[in-house]
């Protein structure tokens, strides 16, 4: 059957044998975006979390069906080296990452968080990443994820300068 | 003075034999005793079936008193910290949604279904007896507001209360358990309380 589902801005339509298909598989093997990773392959770690309609979805459990017509954003959507995301430039300038698996999973996590508490709360924070980092990188990220709110507040001012 | 063991083994003999006899009852001595008789109606009968589904762990893990939905038989807190949150969905970015579909998912063994959410906190039945349960049910201030009728479609018609009976397999890939009474037998069982007044046994 085919499924179409708008990936990072482009739509895409993919032919697919079975509509149960995890969309992570999709995402990685089928559209060849590796950022998006595999860890637990039960909704617990969140390594594959990545965008459904903004939403944080945990990709290695959800259908591909669920898909069809949705916009999905991979963090290879969120932003890229030239214009990166504030959660993203919070990552670098906080040098969060060790071994760096289970980060893109995180990213999408916080980005989501953002989206909807601008500026989150240690508490914020607790309750909605949850995802798992074996590294223990816990501590820079908490200081990541206030820096990208920083960071993200003021791009929205000077956008709103801009205009 | 050679006697005297003699006599003292006929003297033990003797006492033994009558402690035995006097402390060993006989089993024709038993006698039965009958079950107690209990008037039990249709309607306690209707309501047993009922309740024996709304206390099953697959209900009662999410109508919990202390707004953290329980997992799995024995019924542990939620993994990772999740709890009501505002909405009863969970929180802002990490909600219910971000693991439980529309239906269960048998690749991961996240269970699913419509509206998936956590019981209103007015519909708190853990840690409450059988009467309070029902007596929570039947209050339109703790019920959603819902006529009898109302609370017949909801519990006889509702994707995710009849979840519970096609609860999909586990993290381990296991069958989850069902409720001790059938769909259907619970169906008739709701709508026959109802029908026949929706009595509480213990009043």
């Amino acid at each position: 059957m085919e499924i179409s589902l708008t990936v990072n801005g482009v739509l895409k339509t993919v032919d697919i044998a079975d509509e149960n298909t995890p969309l992570l598989w999709v995402v990685r093997d089928t559209l060849d975006l590796k950022g998006t990773k595999f860890g637990c392959g039960k909704a617990a770690c969140g390594a594959c979390t990545l965008h459904v309609d903004g939403e944080a979805v945990r990709s290695c459990s959800y259908p591909v069906k669920f898909a069809e017509g949705k916009k999905v954003t991979t963090i290879e959507g969120l932003g890229d080296r030239e214009n990166p995301h504030p959660v993203q430039q919070a990552w670098i300038e906080e040098i969060v990452p060790q071994c760096g698996y289970c980060q893109p999973g995180f990213m999408m996590a916080t980005a989501a968080l953002l989206n909807k508490v601008p500026k989150p709360t240690d508490e914020d924070i607790d309750k909605n990443i949850i995802n798992v980092c074996r590294c223990g990188t816990y501590y820079r990220m908490r200081k990541a994820i206030h820096k990208a709110a920083e960071l993200q507040a003021e791009k929205v001012i000077s956008e709103s300068k801009e205009l | 003075m050679k006697l005297k063991p003699f006599y003292t083994f006929v003297s033990l003999f003797v006492v033994g034999a009558i402690l035995v006899f006097a402390n060993t009852p006989k089993i024709s001595g038993y006698s039965h005793v009958e079950n107690e008789v209990v008037n039990e109606t249709k309607s306690d009968d209707s309501y047993n079936k009922m309740m024996d589904v709304l206390t099953h762990q697959r209900c009662m893990n999410c109508h919990p008193s202390d707004h953290i939905p329980k997992q799995g038989d024995e019924s542990h807190p939620h993994y990772f910290g999740m709890a009501r949150g505002e909405d009863n969905h969970g929180f802002e970015a990490t909600s219910c949604n971000t693991c439980h579909q529309s239906e269960n998912n048998l690749n991961s063994g996240v269970p699913g279904a419509p509206h998936w959410a956590l019981a209103p906190a007015s519909m708190a039945w853990e840690g409450l007896t059988r009467a309070q349960i029902a007596e929570r049910l039947l209050d339109k201030n703790t019920n959603g507001n819902r006529s009898h009728q109302e609370l017949i479609k909801h519990m006889t018609e509702d994707d995710l209360v009849l979840w519970a009976w096609e609860p999909g397999v586990d993290a381990d890939g296991e069958p989850r358990t069902i409720p001790p009474v059938s769909k259907e037998e619970f169906k008739k069982a709701v709508e026959n309380w109802f029908a026949d007044g929706a009595v509480i046994p213990s009043k």
